[in-house]
């Protein structure tokens, strides 16, 4: 999935999907200099923000981790990411058919919680996974990451009866979600 | 189809990626160490743990919980590996320290898509605060699973040495450490579901009637033959090693192979003697939870009491209570949220019609007016429609469990206090009464607290507790409070085992007395309510010198040194009309007895109401705080631990004209007398 690309959740077979998953993975970039095999952690966290007509509502983070009306829940916080090999280290749970009717869009982004910009993090990537049977639905990868601490990476909004997932792929910094909303609110 | 492994027991396993999901009542580290072909480890960087969570092939969860799930790639691991132990071991720091005191940990191997291959329930485990759960091993270029439950009362340090591994000291310390950090960042889950004692497996599994004839589980043809019939304690029997297994020297007594595991076991050779057959394994899962049938296409799936996870039915309905209260939290939340935004669009929206002076000329405003009020209202439709849709389902779910609650669970008006009997055991939690949202007013969810209480109870005869002020005169309240005192006290009496929970009553002028006839006459008191100055200080000062003595034999690690005459029993005392009667020194007593009671069984229930100790100042307010405040009439006091929704309290209080309290205690003063 590139930037800007959008796909529809709505299955081939015509029903719509019910719960989604948006996982995140990363690893620890290795240092370079005379310790090569040190590595230094890397703490990104997973946020998203319930949106209904641009106002943000509800937002689900480590501090955080279930939205009040309980469909968005996170699996808890991760401090040091995995091995990369595609397991999700963090990951988001929504349950669509139970996103309050208000909310017309969720917003995913990751922050390096540590400040190590992505230059120093390796195989980021965010998927959005068919949690009803583990189906991949679609793959992004943070790609090759520049000088920066966050990333906007995708929403999920509301078309007609069912949802559609837009890649965003935005660069910012930031620690939290809140320093990020100055760069959310374009892409609403 | 899923092979239910008995210990040594093995299992081919034909894929390499696989996912081990572990399950335990509470909090476990899981690791996983790396073996050769000889089963030792090389060294640290050969073992999995939270504070080193991946090696090639393997991953761990860094933190302690109760469910994990362990990614295994069997195709990824390095040649010199033949052998993957998966470990579990108890959190140091707080919380239980053997396994012998939570619930049995359930292993099984799955493949990526959850498809179960494998499992394994580790039985019999007493002293242990570590054990091997399961080995997958290379035999001849194919990988199999085996069930292990090698349990290490020295913990993962011991554990460790025995697989060889030189730092073991260094890495299990290490581990603990990792484990504590983790902790010390993670969000607290709700207190009511995780604070439980999860030692306490209250009762053989109760079977309730719509699930007396289902089997236990058990596939035919594992050859495990684990369909034993019979409910057993989900501690299970300890099945003394079974052969092929792998002979580490267990630094504990599993050797003799005739352990009572009811027991907490001194390590002596000749215990008690095991019946069991050695061969067949005894324990059985606990029979699985009835589910709900499956539902028709476009319908919700009716539902089934005691449709949650728990070892016994009691356990069962107790979650699912609370997973009721969770769910209706939650969707009123989504539901008042929408309302919220909707309202606030609104506005926004009118004000723009306001200020915007195109729309003053002609009927542009009244139309935009109007199309503003008809996207509100439509957005308050949905939201009310889904709410609609919850609350039929919970309704419906509370139709059929408020039926099938125990006792203490269920209404003074449920049936099932028609066909009492003083129990044999102390029941999970205790109902003190409904909670209900101004949006439902008709879906009452029961309010049950765990036992043995945490908190003393304040039964609130204050003005200030009404919602409708105006229907009650303070002496209605008052009268009404020490009725929903003694109500609560007779409940708990009812529900503890005979002897095991004694109540004493200071009523300094006799205000309660009328109210306190029931507890009076049935002979459940452990004395008359006592009078008077004399009264108070005599009741206090006991209570006071039992918590004393309590503390000191348990700090003293001799809880068996207290006097022959000691009632064991927990102790409630009720305290009506404070402060009249009481002193400065008969206050710091009652304030000693509510911080220090609870933990040493002895509890507080004031009736009072506050405005009239506030001549003590703020002296009193750690004793109000301490308490959990209960009203005599229905206040939204109560906070729900996800969303704070204030929640509209009732008491539970028995119908009147009802004879069901005085036939209750009837039969808990008879099995009183009887047991003395």
């Amino acid at each position: 999935m590139t930037k800007g690309q959008a796909i529809s959740l709505q299955k081939d077979d015509g029903g719509s999907l019910t719960a989604v998953r948006m996982g995140l993975g990363w690893q620890a970039a290795p240092r370079r200099g005379l310790f090569g095999t040190r590595t230094r952690e890397v703490d990104l966290d997973a946020s998203a923000v319930l949106f209904a007509d641009k106002q943000p509502v509800d937002v689900v983070f480590f501090r955080h981790l279930v939205s009040d009306d309980g469909s968005v829940r996170h699996t808890g916080d991760n401090l040091v990411g995995g091995v990369g090999q595609g397991g999700d280290d963090e990951a988001i749970l929504v349950d669509l058919a139970r996103v309050p009717v208000h909310i017309d869009q969720i917003v995913f982004t990751v922050n390096s919680f540590t400040g190590q910009t992505f230059q120093e993090v390796q195989n980021a990537f965010c998927r959005l996974v068919d949690e009803t049977n583990g189906q991949e639905l679609a793959r992004y990868t943070l790609a090759g990451g520049g000088a920066y601490t966050a990333q906007i990476m995708a929403k999920v909004h509301r078309t007609g009866a069912s949802w559609t997932m837009t890649a965003l792929g935005t660069p910012a910094n930031g620690r939290t979600f809140q320093d990020l909303m100055p760069a959310i609110l374009p892409h609403l | 189809m899923t092979a239910e492994l008995v210990r040594g027991q093995n299992h081919p396993l034909s894929q390499a990626r696989l996912e081990i999901r572990v399950s335990a009542g509470t909090p476990v580290v899981a690791a996983a160490t790396l073996g050769d072909e000889q089963g030792r480890i090389h060294g640290v960087e050969w073992v999995a743990h939270p504070g080193a969570p991946t090696l090639p092939g393997l991953e761990v969860s860094r933190q302690a919980a109760a469910d994990h799930r362990l990614a295994v790639d069997l195709d990824a691991m390095p040649e010199a590996v033949h052998r993957v132990s998966v470990l579990l071991a108890l959190p140091t720091g707080s919380g239980p320290t053997r396994f012998g005191a939570v619930a049995t940990p359930f292993v099984a191997v799955t493949g990526l898509d959850g498809t179960e291959i494998a499992s394994y329930t580790i039985t019999g485990l007493e002293a242990e605060s570590a054990v091997v759960a399961l080995e997958l091993y290379r035999r001849q270029g194919a990988w199999k699973v085996r069930a292990i439950g090698q349990g290490y009362a020295g913990g993962l340090a011991d554990l460790f040495a025995d697989q060889g591994l030189a730092q073991a000291h260094q890495l299990a310390g290490g581990i603990h450490e990792a484990v504590a950090q983790g902790m010390a960042r993670s969000v607290p889950a709700p207190p009511t579901r995780t604070d439980g004692d999860r030692s306490r497996q209250t009762a053989a599994p109760a079977l309730g009637p719509d699930q007396g004839g289902s089997a236990p589980q058990g596939a035919p043809g594992t050859g495990s033959g684990s369909a034993s019939p019979q409910p057993t304690s989900p501690y299970g029997t300890q099945t003394p090693g079974a052969p092929g297994q792998p002979a580490p020297q267990p630094p504990y007594q599993s050797g003799s192979g005739a352990t009572d595991p009811a027991q907490p076991s001194a390590p002596t050779s000749g215990g008690p003697i095991n019946y069991s057959h050695p061969g067949r394994q005894t324990a059985a899962p606990p029979p699985p939870p009835p589910t709900a049938p499956p539902a028709e296409p476009g319908q919700p799936a009716r539902p089934v009491a005691g449709d949650a996870t728990g070892w016994s039915m009691d356990e069962r309905l107790y979650n699912q209570v609370w997973g009721m209260f969770e769910d209706l939290a939650r969707t009123t939340a989504a539901y008042r949220s929408a309302v919220d935004f909707a309202d606030s669009r609104m506005e926004k929206e009118l004000d723009q019609v306001l200020s915007d002076p195109r729309s003053r000329i002609g009927g542009q405003s009244d139309a935009a007016r109007e199309a503003a009020q008809a996207k509100h209202a439509q957005l308050v439709n949905q939201a009310r429609a889904t709410l609609d849709r919850d609350l039929v389902q919970l309704t419906a779910e509370v139709e059929v469990v408020e039926p099938a609650l125990p006792p203490a669970y269920a209404g003074w008006d449920n049936p099932v206090w028609h066909g009492y009997r003083v129990p044999m055991e102390i029941p999970m939690a205790l109902r003190l009464g409904d909670l209900h949202l101004p949006e439902s007013a008709e879906l009452r969810i029961p309010m049950l607290v765990r036992l043995p209480l945490e908190r003393g109870l304040w039964i609130d005869s204050g003005r200030g507790g009404s919602i409708d002020g105006s229907f009650t005169d303070s002496h209605d309240l008052r009268r009404l409070a020490m009725e929903t005192a003694v109500a609560h006290a007779a409940r708990l009496l009812a529900v503890y085992p005979a002897g095991e929970f004694a109540v004493q009553v200071i009523d300094p002028a006799g205000s309660g007395a009328q109210a306190l006839v029931p507890l009076v006459q049935s002979g459940v008191l452990a004395a008359p309510p006592a009078l008077g100055a004399a009264g108070v200080a005599d009741v206090l000062a006991r209570l006071t010198q039992r918590v004393d003595l309590v503390q000191m034999a348990l700090r003293g690690g001799a809880p068996d040194s207290l006097p022959p005459d000691f009632d064991t029993a927990q102790q409630l005392l009720i305290v009506n009309d404070f402060p009249h009667g009481f002193d400065d020194r008969a206050v710091n007593q009652l304030r000693y007895l509510a911080d220090e009671g609870p933990a040493v069984g002895v509890h507080l229930m004031m009736v009072a109401d506050r405005e009239e100790a506030s001549a003590y100042g703020p002296l009193l307010d750690p004793l109000w705080r301490s308490l959990l405040r209960l009203t005599p009439v229905p206040d939204d006091h109560l906070a729900d631990p996800w969303v704070g929704h204030a929640w509209t309290y009732e008491p539970s209080l028995v119908p009147p004209g009802s004879q069901v309290l005085h036939q209750v205690l009837t039969q808990v003063a008879a099995a009183r007398a009887k047991y003395r």
